[in-house]
């Protein structure tokens, strides 16, 4: 099963931000300014010192910088963080004639200018007349921090983490001061949970073996990487004997919060198996469940099963040309569009061959398996051999960070949900329309159904196109997770068959609880011996599975089993 | 006639004496082997009645396609379990002679290893993995050759048929059977060579593969395994145990309960069947030079069925005429108009189920059938 991974949703954020920071024009400003306004403690009365703190930047010694940053991030200004973060870039120019300092973006040979102080364009100008403000590493290093120290007020609750994270990878008692004030304001649950460990890893550096205690006590249950390392560290002994902590009590007590911290990570852990076992589960369930009516409740070998998601798969490809501009929406298209496409296709295929070929599944088996030869090279022949681009759309991609152990992409969180709502809307059709009850009369009892007058042909046409449009949506889904291809069809036909007859024939609560049980052993089997082999694994088990129990987990009873 | 009261020799002629179609195949066989060698060997190349060499190893292939199509019959149209393994126990039979001839390269491979097979030396192997002893010998390999497909088909059928496993669940579970193989033997770990499989093959038995000689014997080898596949199978059928097999085929309960052991007959028909297919497998991977993983592809043993079912299931020598007609026209087709192969054999596929259930040769048969009832009535 391939899953395309997807960009860490932090990512965009930040690319964003940076892009801000390297071309700060009127528009970037305006964007990067309203996260800055709700300074904790911004005095607007301070703001007219900030000309003057400007002023002296381009003369200043690289100590005297470093001054001057201290007292422009204790302005609170708004405006000083696009500049400080201009001058991290290497964007702060002075003016060679009267010392002015500029924001600047390259465009062309010149300089655009901005004025800093109104954020307004003050034009362009040749290089020769402007003078970089230079930094060094010590500049680079108080400059990322004061600009967390700015980020720690902005209203966005993942700035301020980013912000406390950038801030604890250099700690010190200025940060730490920083942090503390935060601290007694800070509402959100996250950023208090990264402040509580920043600041308790910032104790843990101190000579107070009673800090450094209650700080291992505190960090006992972070899930922070830096964290376990650190209380790793401390608990280990060097090859000279000597352990990374001095005091006995406070190293029994980060290899307690060691131990506590695993227990964590191996149930988080344990959780994201498990949601990659249902996500995989649900691709097997997708996969079959429109199986599990053609070949569950009818009964026909349909091995063009695979291709009828195929075609699915195509449709969205093909409504996404037809709509280029709107990819979010097409996919809400493609679902009823691939019904009807591979349903249209389900009931000619009924109608033309498996009509003729009631009551003889072998050839049945084997004219199906013909027609998928024929579909799969009419895709080749029309689409071309190669894989076809189906876009996903942006509220498929990304990922949802639950806590620094468990993190689940959008696109498997879909897949489940995804598979569930199908699942339960088929159940409903089967369960409470007219067709659904004629349906399972056909299946149960032909003649008696006949008898009673329903058009048996005009069921089984129908139940076959349901099954064949089932697969079409789930074509739509795989779309979104793996190649589209003339060969997609054909990888999931052994495995779909596999899921419906474990399940137990007939019964779709079997096929959606096989399938997810599947994918979950599937995953649990992984990290011991790789993918393949635990597909062959899961493949020999259910071999052996249906010697020992031929009619699946949830057999039929009754008389309808007989049939 | 009561065949059972003869003895088994008199009861195979007394079999064939029925068979119309069994001693034209038997017939154009024994031409086949006669013909061919002459005209490879003595005719000069120059002269049109000349047979290349590819023709020769082409008409080997099909000759070894035959007997998987004697071993399918035998077990699908006879016994009515459509195994779609047979593929598998093929490829199985290919691998294992590939093994033999793979240690035969020795020293001559590109690495110059003694022992380890090229790709071994490729994968850093340090030593030859422990199923691979033994495969210098070539006594050894044919032993293994009907050994390991034998043995994975009384495994499996054991399981399958005593929990009465039947229909198209044995067809699914067989399927399943052989993807699951063939992801294994994709693997580099597992010790055939991933998914390049062998080639490269030098000789075999010291006799160089490239050799005409050596290719003349290795296609008379197949003429004698196919003829003496289809009396074995012949006789099969023509015996008590055939007509058992028959019987479990139109009703399986009814031969239940009129008390055979309706398990033993197919497991014996399985593997017996299987073994077939390994050795039809031995013969093919030396003609053509490769075995891979793609042997082991579920559709090859659907392929093989439809094989069966275009020449006449249920006749032996139908599944040879099908083996033979759809091979032509695959290399035929992938050669002139390689994009209409698969629309003609999915559309042979979907036509003959439904306009020739008892394939071409049935369709013959009526025919001539109908022709002399026609001449009666007139």
């Amino acid at each position: 099963m391939l899953m395309r991974l997807p960009t860490p949703r932090l990512l965009v954020p930040t690319l964003l931000w940076l892009l801000a920071c390297l071309a700060p024009t009127p528009a970037a400003l305006a964007a990067v300014a309203p996260s800055a306004t709700t300074s904790a403690a911004a005095p607007p009365a301070a703001a007219p010192q900030l000309p003057q703190l400007l002023q002296q930047l381009p003369e200043a010694s690289y100590p005297e910088k470093q001054a001057l940053i201290k007292q422009l991030t204790d302005t609170h200004d708004p405006r000083v963080r696009v500049v400080l973060s201009a001058l991290l870039e290497g964007n702060l120019y002075a003016r060679s004639s009267d010392q002015q300092v500029f924001i600047t973006r390259a465009d062309g040979d010149n300089l655009a200018l901005t004025d800093p102080l109104t954020g307004s364009s003050a034009g362009t100008a040749s290089s020769d007349g402007l003078a970089r403000i230079g930094v060094n590493n010590q500049l680079r290093k108080a400059l990322h921090v004061a600009l967390a120290q700015f980020d720690l007020s902005s209203a966005d609750a993942g700035v301020r983490r980013e912000a406390v994270r950038e801030m604890l990878r250099a700690v010190d008692a200025q940060t730490v001061v920083a942090l503390r004030a935060r601290m007694s304001v800070e509402r959100d649950k996250g950023v208090r949970a990264d402040i509580r460990d920043g600041l308790a890893l910032a104790d843990l550096d101190s000579d107070d073996a009673d800090t450094r205690l209650a700080a291992v006590k505190t960090l006992a249950g972070s899930l922070n990487l830096d964290v376990y390392n650190r209380l790793s560290s401390m608990a280990e002994q060097a090859s000279d004997g000597s352990y990374g902590e001095s005091d006995p009590r406070v190293r029994a007590a980060a290899q307690t919060s060691i131990r506590a911290i695993n227990r964590w990570r191996i149930f988080y852990s344990g959780i994201q198996t498990l949601l990659f076992g249902l996500s995989q589960g649900s691709v097997l369930v997708l996969a079959a469940i429109g199986l599990a009516i053609t070949f569950g409740v009818m009964g026909v070998i349909n091995m063009a099963h695979g291709e009828l998601i195929m075609l699915g798969a195509y449709t969205t490809y093909v409504v996404q040309l037809l709509m280029p501009q709107h990819i979010g929406a097409s996919i809400l298209v493609a679902i009823p569009a691939a019904f009807l496409v591979s349903g249209l296709a389900g009931i000619a295929i009924e109608r033309s061959i498996v009509r003729h070929l009631y009551g003889r599944p072998l050839e049945t088996l084997l004219a199906t398996f013909g027609l998928s030869l024929v579909l799969q090279q009419a895709v080749r022949d029309i689409f071309s051999a190669n894989n076809r681009p189906v876009q996903s759309p942006d509220w498929i991609s990304g990922e949802l960070q639950i806590n620094q152990a468990l993190s689940i992409t959008y696109n498997r969180l879909y897949i489940i949900v995804f598979t569930f709502v199908l699942f339960l809307v088929l159940l409903q059709v089967l369960k409470r329309t007219r067709l659904g009850l004629e349906v399972r009369a056909v299946a149960q009892n032909r003649a008696m159904a006949k008898a009673m007058g329903i058009r048996t042909e005009w069921v089984d046409a129908l139940t076959f196109g349901l099954g064949s449009g089932i697969a079409g949506i789930a074509g739509v889904a795989l779309s979104q997770l793996t190649n589209v291809g003339p060969n997609l069809g054909q990888s999931y036909i052994v495995d779909s068959f596999m899921v419906v007859v474990f399940g137990g024939v007939g019964n779709l609560w079997g096929t959606e609880l096989g399938g997810n049980a599947l994918g979950i052993v599937n995953k649990l089997l992984e990290p011991y011996s790789g993918a393949v082999l635990a597909k062959i694994f899961v493949l020999v088990f259910l071999i052996l599975f249906i010697q020992r129990r031929p009619r699946g987990l949830f057999p039929q009873k009754g008389r309808a089993a007989d049939g | 006639m009561d065949t059972n009261t003869l003895g088994p020799r008199n009861r195979l002629i007394a079999a064939l004496r029925a068979d119309r179609g069994g001693q034209w195949f038997l017939g154009v066989l024994l031409v086949t082997g006669v013909l061919a060698p002459l005209l490879n060997l003595a005719v000069p190349p120059t002269s049109a009645l000349h047979l290349s060499s590819y023709t020769v190893t082409l008409i080997g292939k099909y000759m070894t396609y035959a007997m998987l199509a004697i071993a399918v019959d035998l077990i699908w149209g006879y016994c009515g379990i459509l195994s779609l393994g047979h593929g598998a126990f093929f490829a199985l039979g290919g691998y294992a002679i590939g093994m033999y001839l793979m240690r035969e390269i020795g020293t001559r491979g590109v690495y110059g290893d003694p022992v380890l097979p090229d790709f071994m030396v490729f994968l850093n192997w340090k030593q030859l993995p422990w199923f691979w002893y033994g495969f210098n010998h070539f006594a050894f390999a044919a032993l293994m050759i009907m050994l390991v497909p034998g043995l994975l088909a009384l495994v499996f059928g054991f399981l399958a048929f005593r929990s009465r496993v039947s229909g198209v669940y044995l067809s699914i579970i067989t399927q399943a059977l052989t993807y699951a193989l063939m992801l294994a033997f994709f693997r580099n770990d597992m010790g055939f060579g991933g998914n390049n499989g062998f080639t490269d093959f030098k000789d075999i038995m010291g006799f160089s593969l490239q050799a005409p000689g050596t290719r003349m014997a290795l296609f008379l080898v197949t003429v004698l395994a196919l003829g003496g596949s289809y009396l074995l199978c012949r006789y099969i059928v023509a015996s008590r145990a055939g007509r058992v097999i028959a019987a479990i085929r139109d009703s399986e309960s009814r031969a239940r309960f009129l008390g055979y052991r309706v398990e033993s007959y197919k497991l014996w028909v399985f593997v017996f069947s299987a073994v077939l297919a390994g050795i039809a497998g031995a013969l093919y991977v030396p003609q053509i030079g490769i075995i891979n993983p793609s042997e082991f592809s579920p559709a090859n043993s659907i392929e093989i069925v439809i094989w069966v079912a275009i020449g006449g299931r249920g006749t032996l020598y139908g599944a040879v005429v099908g083996a033979l007609l759809v091979n032509y026209a695959k290399t035929y087709f992938t050669a002139a108009l390689p994009s209409m192969w698969l629309y003609a054999l999915g559309a042979l596929f979907v036509l003959v189920p439904l306009f020739l259930p008892q394939g071409v040769v049935g369709a013959v048969s009526q025919l001539r059938s109908r022709m002399i009832g026609a001449r009666a009535t007139s």
